[in-house]
């Protein structure tokens, strides 16, 4: 993927996804050239969110876009899920906050995990969780 | 499905996670490493992660819980092999695994667990010493 190139939708219905999704921005980062450090980094917070999708919304997707701003590239992960939305997002933030069986460090831990974090919500609606990392 | 082998040496038990894991998959090692533990006398178990780039939550809780589940069936868990990268992420997700012994390699995580079963093997100082009347 340059970075002219059409973004990659990925469907999150079923954890084995989330296997596609880790591999896939495993894939991108590498060829980006992130250091082993901030590919990991955007790997796991791209897992945890994946596994939030499939969970929580009832399965979305995940779309992979290289951005690029001031000079510098990034790698964009959108996740989309039409599921029950969060009632609480600053709840939802906290650590330790779980409506499942997690460990409630999926969203708060992605969130530090990345550089931009964008959280849109709507209850009944869906959610989408907008997150990159620059190089 | 797929399975992870387990691999016996004597009273220890030898896992190497070759495999990106889904969910379930880690959840099958979960199950199996606790049949296995039961199977024969077992005193040790070593989980390298050395080949895994990542851990993210939900494979930080099952190493967790298998370190629990073994250590209430008289088992020692040690996980050996993970990558720096992996430490500074998984810290920074906010998953400290406090209650995991680690190890560098399986080359000291034997060491540990061969220590470890040594000092269980000895009496114990701190129950007292039987005198004969």
């Amino acid at each position: 993927m340059s970075p002219h190139d059409e973004p990659l939708v990925i469907p999150v219905a079923t954890e084995m996804d989330i296997t596609l999704v880790r591999q896939a921005v495993r894939q991108h980062a590498t060829r980006l050239g992130f250091s082993l450090v901030d590919m990991t980094k955007l790997v796991t917070a791209s897992s945890e969110l994946a596994r939030n999708a499939v969970k929580y919304g009832g399965g979305g997707s995940a779309t992979l876009q290289v951005v690029r701003q001031g000079g510098r590239n990034g790698l964009t992960v959108t996740f989309e899920d039409s599921g029950p939305g969060i009632l609480d997002v600053d709840a939802a933030l906290r650590d330790g906050f779980t409506s499942g069986n997690g460990m409630g460090l999926g969203l708060g831990g992605a969130r530090r995990l990345v550089n931009d974090f964008q959280l849109h919500t709507m209850v009944g609606v869906g959610t989408r969780v907008v997150v990159t990392r620059w190089l | 499905m797929d399975r992870i082998p387990i691999l016996r040496i004597g009273d220890l038990l030898l896992v190497t996670v070759q495999v990106d894991m889904h969910d379930r998959l880690a959840l099958a090692l979960q199950d199996d490493l606790c049949l296995a533990i039961c199977s024969r006398d077992t005193r040790g178990v070593l989980i390298d992660i050395s080949a895994l780039d990542v851990v993210d939550s939900f494979i930080g809780r099952v190493l967790a819980d298998t370190s629990a589940m073994a250590s209430i069936l008289n088992a020692q868990v040690v996980v050996v092999g993970m990558r720096p990268a992996v430490a500074i992420t998984l810290v920074e997700l906010g998953m400290t695994l406090p209650h995991v012994t680690m190890a560098l390699n399986v080359e000291r995580g034997m060491d540990f667990l061969r220590n470890h079963n040594r000092s269980l093997d000895a009496p114990s100082e701190s129950a007292g010493t039987l005198v004969p009347a």
